[in-house]
């Protein structure tokens, strides 16, 4: 009589953990104010709506704890929820947060962990020292319309990016043909990124948030050779010369 | 094996089929054995302009269906033995086209057909994704107006990233841009976007201009594809376009506007 074990040639393994490393947007909160919180979400991510829906996230409450500021778990994850976000970890909670997580299902991540948290202390070993190596991303098509790309360094593109299309880097984003579509840089909070186009006519540009549609652009250098960097929270766009 | 063509556009009514239609005649009349697929499941309309609606007894969704043998459906054409349609199904809705079974019925037509024109359907749906999915070359027929370049560049936003050549990360389609029904004398009334103007936001090779022409409609109800239409500068622009597809050097046509007797006499 045939077993179900005979239906398994050599006994071959249906599973297997495999360990792989993803790129996840940490959601980092200075404000206890769920009001606030929530508005501010609702902003950041009609920037990229297409690009946050059902995007995985871990959200981090280190500094809030710092700060004597113990957030209620449960409502944030609400908040986050109904942003279209799917929270998928906790970092920096105290006790109480980390067991109302885990409640709902959602892991711990330990801030020691994860490569871009804190400077690095002095008696790390060596092999910590090593930055999280980001490549550059390099297009050579034209962006068209509909088009997403998402760049966890800095991201060159030698053509064009049509009207409709999206382009997002944590780091510095260049364009080496007509920029007519939404550029945003740094859109992992780097203030220091920015943006290089040859000919400018974006729909949007944005700095670590700080963005400008171009209604707010009239007259300024369209269709020129810019770089758009953010200066006191300002986003200046200004001429290559 | 046979080169794969889409025509394609994502607007509809752009002369998606008025091109099909045409583009498979000249390479056929040129000696090349070509095969031209209405993939508009549920309309039909290829059919009628290669004027051969009467003869059609199985469609393209039966050879899927294993119902017809692919040479019992094809139907040669009634001016030219080297072409044959392939014609949609007007009773069956979209689903009914599958990947796999389109793939099949194109990798059968590959083996004696040089040509294989895929006339697609309006929209970036199913019907037009596996139009243009296995493809080698696409002419994106383009109006000159805002929203049909646009709709074009969403298209070519698809073929660069959703075809099987992308994911198969070979080489990727040969993008062609096909300008219709330009009307010279609206562009300089700003009423229309001119050949520059399309060109610079889509940056695309131009493979050639159709201006706008009541020979069209003509040909169109007549059943006989404008480019069998020598006289009419829409059939002699397809045939420019045929060639250089084929890659004679071509000077382009009907861009400028047509002179008036009145101008031509006098040097206007
Ligand atoms: N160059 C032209 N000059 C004048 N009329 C034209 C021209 N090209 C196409 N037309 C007309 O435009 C209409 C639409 O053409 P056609 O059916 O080829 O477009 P299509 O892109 O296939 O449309 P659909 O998206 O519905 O499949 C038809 O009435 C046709 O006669
Ligand atoms: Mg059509």
């Amino acid at each position: 009589m045939p077993t179900d074990a005979q239906n398994t040639p050599h006994h071959a393994p249906a599973l297997e953990f495999k360990s792989s490393t993803f790129s996840v947007p940490v959601l980092v909160l200075s404000s206890d104010d769920f009001v606030t919180i929530g508005q501010q979400l609702q902003k950041k991510i009609q920037l990229a709506p297409d690009f946050f829906k059902n995007s995985p996230v871990v959200f981090d409450v280190q500094w809030l704890n710092k700060h004597n500021l113990a957030i209620d778990i449960t409502t944030l994850v609400a908040i986050i929820h109904k942003a279209g976000l799917l929270p998928i970890g906790i970092r920096g909670g105290n006790d109480l947060q980390n067991k109302q997580a885990l409640a709902l299902r959602i892991p711990i991540y330990s801030i020691h962990n994860s490569l871009s948290a804190e400077p690095k202390k002095a008696e790390a070993a060596p092999q910590a020292v090593a930055a999280p190596n980001t490549p550059t991303t390099l297009i050579n098509h034209p962006v068209r319309s509909g088009q997403r790309l998402y760049a966890d360094g800095d991201l060159i593109i030698l053509a064009q990016v049509s009207a409709g299309a999206e382009i997002m880097a944590e780091g510095n984003i260049h364009v080496y043909g007509s920029l007519r579509g939404r550029a945003l840089a740094g859109v992992q909070g780097d203030t220091s990124a920015r943006i290089f186009c040859f000919d400018l006519g974006a729909e949007l540009l944005s700095i670590a948030g700080n963005y400008k549609i171009s209604e707010d652009m009239r007259g300024v250098a369209r269709n020129k050779p810019v770089q758009v960097y953010l200066q006191e929270h300002a986003l200046i766009i200004k001429e290559l010369t | 094996m046979a080169r794969i063509i889409v025509v394609t556009s994502g607007k509809g009514g752009v002369g998606k089929t008025t091109t099909s239609a045409a583009i498979a005649m000249g390479l056929a009349k040129r000696g090349h054995k070509t095969a031209v697929i209405d993939f508009d499941v549920g309309l039909r309309n290829l059919d009628l302009i290669m004027g051969c609606e009467r003869r059609v007894v199985y469609d393209f969704i039966n050879v899927i269906n294993g119902e017809a043998s692919l040479n019992q459906a094809l139907i040669r054409d009634k001016h030219c033995d080297q072409l044959y349609i392939l014609p949609a199904s007007q009773t069956r809705d979209k689903d009914a086209l599958t990947q796999e079974g389109v793939g099949k019925v194109l990798e059968e037509l590959s083996k004696d057909f040089q040509y294989v024109v895929c006339d697609s359907p309006a929209g970036i749906e199913r019907g037009a994704h596996l139009a243009m999915y296995f493809a080698d070359d696409a002419f994106v027929v383009t109006n000159p107006e805002v929203s049909s370049v646009r709709d074009s560049d969403r298209m070519l936003g698809l073929l660069s990233s959703k075809s099987r050549r992308a994911e198969r990360n070979e080489e990727p389609i040969k993008e062609y841009l096909l300008l219709s029904r330009y009307a010279p004398d609206r562009v300089k009334l700003g009423d229309m976007l001119s050949v520059d103007d399309v060109q610079d936001i889509l940056s695309l090779h131009l493979l050639g201009v159709i201006p706008e022409s009541k020979s069209v409609l003509t040909a169109s109800n007549s059943g006989v594809p404008v480019i069998l239409d020598e006289k009419s500068d829409a059939g002699q622009a397809y045939g420019d376009i045929v060639a250089r597809y084929l890659g004679e050097d071509r000077p382009h046509r009907f861009i400028d506007e047509k002179k008036g007797l009145f101008a031509k006499l006098f040097g206007g």
